[in-house]
């Protein structure tokens, strides 16, 4: 069947940032079908340029609000690393916990706020507070508690203020960690429960699309890999983070004012199903069970199934924040300062996962602790090309539906991978010349 | 003001931090749609409107694509409220100013350089007037519902003009600079309750300047306390960049 098609969508809605989906058909023949980034470039370059250490992850974690305490965590490590700067167990267990909450905060929003209004045929939560309020206040009070959690160790939500390098600013009271303790086991796992059954309903309305393509996160061999770890792709198996740019090899596209990435194939998935593909085996046997009674299991290659993926992992950031806490009130809470004596300058490279995927940060800094090189690879960056590759196999599969349909399921896989657009125009990887 | 206000929500350049502080309204967010309509917020929801009550901005103008939008907004609303650091006085985005924009472009895209459109990084006061301004970076949430409170009222908001230095004292805080760290609270308009120093942090200006900051007096605090004159004003314009150029030249 010869057919013309035409989708233009402006200004994609749900979606963080700016980007547009254009899509061509001509007899029947695709000539184009991609995801267009018309974010404003910002030009980090120059804001972290010859500046101080203490400044590194103030400045990095305003690339992106939303995923601002995943930019402040690798930031941190990636200047610990450069200045040799060792940080205590506490500070470690303490970052976890802030890497939980952030990690529920971010995916409860993309599944309740963002996404589930399409599997409910509406534009937007708002409708839903009528229709069905006892979902939207589980889902207000979930994101409250993710929020409290980010607010109690990191002193504010958006832009954390207590993590620093080499510690933390401002130590949590005792009471404030069981308090948080009590309302995870209390109020957040029943939550959990009955969101795994509301998300179990909706996944009739999941569209069916499979592509099998290279899953790249984190891993580590001792937890599931979310704060550290090494790299870890579905097709190559296990690389050190230092070999991160021979893993992403970003280009610049002329339809994206964020760079493209690829590293075995055309292009790779990163974010809560990559995770979920390559480490399912380290997710708590709690989290495992869930992603069992929603259909979810390794290796799934299904992108509109990212959405189930984070639910998992809600799951485990929740029963995995209880095990920290458990270990924190029983070594007791330490007053330390944080130690920002460094020995050493030169360069730090550091992953960590954050909910949209793997992040890279890797500075250079000169003897006075001031930087002189710096580069952030985003997730969302990472997974534009995967987009683009999707919707060229998606669109000739469901071409005999109406524009209006098609142009719904595209929108719904773009909003699938929770793409995080100011992020991926951050500009940040360049040489300065002294 | 009548009942039920319509309010659309708009990003410019900038991360979108603030729009996420009003997804985090969780205790206030139904009370809030008890009094108002949210009618366009591209983040949220699909919906589009031709007129607001009250248009809220996030975000510098950065693009030409921008300028044009704003104004538009701003001929279709009543009262405009700019949001957040980018929004009020340029905030970060404003750093990049410092060097050609020819410079900044190849530096970043290379051959690529004249695919991306892009203007000096401004506040929305440079273009447009705006009505009401709710700073920090990312925009106070405290703030933000005592402003819209007042207005849902009728009652004209409390404008701070007071340095972060009043509220840090009021908290009893030690003296940042005792702890021999450096702070940008003598310049810093307050209203922020001094939260980065009671955390133990130092200010790092995201509220910007008070209306009559002593900037000779901030710049040898700073070279008084070891920086060079230039770390100085590098430290001063993290946040300050647009702001220092409209105030001092």
């Amino acid at each position: 069947m010869k057919q013309d098609l035409n989708i233009n969508v402006h200004h994609l809605t749900r979606v963080e940032g700016h980007g547009n989906i254009v899509v061509n058909m001509k007899e029947g023949v695709l000539e184009k079908a991609q995801l267009e980034i018309v974010e404003a470039p910002r030009y980090f370059e120059a804001m972290l340029k010859g500046r101080s250490f203490h400044e590194a992850a103030i400045i990095t974690s305003r690339i992106c609000g939303i995923c601002s305490l995943g930019h402040q965590m690798t930031s941190l490590k990636a200047t610990e690393e450069a200045l040799g700067l060792e940080i205590s167990r506490q500070t470690l267990l303490l970052r976890k916990l802030l890497i939980h909450g952030a990690t529920i905060q971010s995916n409860i929003l993309h599944a309740y706020f963002l996404a589930a209004p399409d599997f409910l045929n509406v534009g937007s939560v708002f409708p839903l507070v009528g229709t069905h309020p006892e979902v939207v206040l589980r889902a207000l009070r979930m994101k409250r508690l993710a929020n409290d959690m980010g607010e109690i160790l990191g002193g504010r939500a958006v832009h954390p203020i207590t993590p620093v390098p080499g510690g933390f600013t401002k130590i949590p009271a005792e009471a404030d960690l069981v308090e948080m303790k009590r309302r995870l086991l209390e109020e957040c796992l029943p939550d959990v429960i009955a969101t795994v059954e509301t998300i179990k309903a909706l996944a009739g309305a999941v569209p069916q699309f499979e592509r099998e393509t290279e899953y790249i996160s984190v891993r580590s061999e001792e937890e599931y890999g979310l704060y550290d770890g090494n790299i870890c792709s579905s097709d190559t198996g296990i690389h050190p983070v230092e070999d991160y740019l021979s893993v992403t090899n970003e280009h610049v596209v002329s339809h994206s004012s964020s760079k493209h990435a690829k590293h075995h194939r055309s292009s790779y998935m990163v974010g809560a199903l990559a995770r979920f593909n390559n480490s399912y085996d380290k997710l708590h046997p709690e989290a495992q069970k869930a992603a069992e009674a929603l259909g979810l299991q390794p290796v799934n290659t299904n992108p509109y199934m990212i959405t189930i993926a984070q639910v998992v992992e809600v799951a485990h950031c929740v029963f995995d924040s209880v095990a920290i806490i458990d270990e924190l009130l029983a070594q007791g809470l330490k007053a330390e300062k944080p130690n920002q004596n460094p020995t050493r300058f030169g360069r730090g490279m550091a992953t960590t996962e954050v909910p949209r995927g793997i992040l890279f940060h890797d500075y250079t800094y000169n003897r006075r602790g001031e930087i002189v090189k710096a580069n952030c690879i985003i997730p969302t960056g990472q997974n534009l090309a995967n987009i683009d590759d999707d919707m060229k196999k998606l669109v000739p599969e469901i071409i005999a539906k109406s524009k209006d349909e098609i142009t719904l399921q595209l929108e719904m896989l773009v909003r699938a991978y929770d793409p995080c657009i100011s992020c991926s125009v951050h500009m940040l990887d360049v040489d300065f010349i002294e | 003001m009548s009942a039920k206000p319509t309010v659309g929500i708009f990003d410019f350049t900038g991360c979108e931090g603030c729009e996420l502080n009003h997804l985090n309204f969780e205790n206030e967010l139904l009370a809030l749609i008890g009094h108002i309509d949210f009618v366009e917020w591209r983040e949220a929801m699909d919906d589009k409107a031709e007129h607001y009550t009250i248009a809220i901005v996030e975000g510098s103008i950065s693009t030409p694509d921008c300028v044009q939008r704003i104004h538009d907004i701003r001929n279709r609303c009543d009262i405009l409220i700019a949001v957040g650091a980018c929004a009020v006085n340029g905030g970060m985005n404003a750093m990049k100013n410092q060097y050609p924009l020819e410079v900044v472009r190849e530096e970043v895209y290379g051959e690529g350089k004249d695919l991306f459109a892009t203007i000096p990084a401004s506040p929305v006061s440079t273009y447009v007037r705006v009505d009401y301004e709710v700073r920090s970076c990312p925009m106070d949430q405290g703030e933000f519902l005592r402003l819209l409170t007042a207005l849902l009222s009728g009652k004209q908001p409390q404008v701070c003009d007071n340095p972060v230095c009043v509220e840090c004292k009021l908290n009893e805080n030690e003296c940042v600079y005792g702890k021999g760290m450096i702070c940008m609270g003598p310049i810093t308009r307050g209203g922020c309750n001094a939260m980065c120093p009671t955390h133990g942090q130092y200010c790092i200006g995201c509220r910007g300047l008070v209306s009559k900051p002593n900037m000779k007096g901030m710049v040898e605090i700073l070279t008084n306390s070891g920086l060079s004159l230039e770390e100085a004003q590098k430290r001063i314009n993290l946040f300050n960049t647009a702001e220092r150029e409209r105030i001092l030249l």
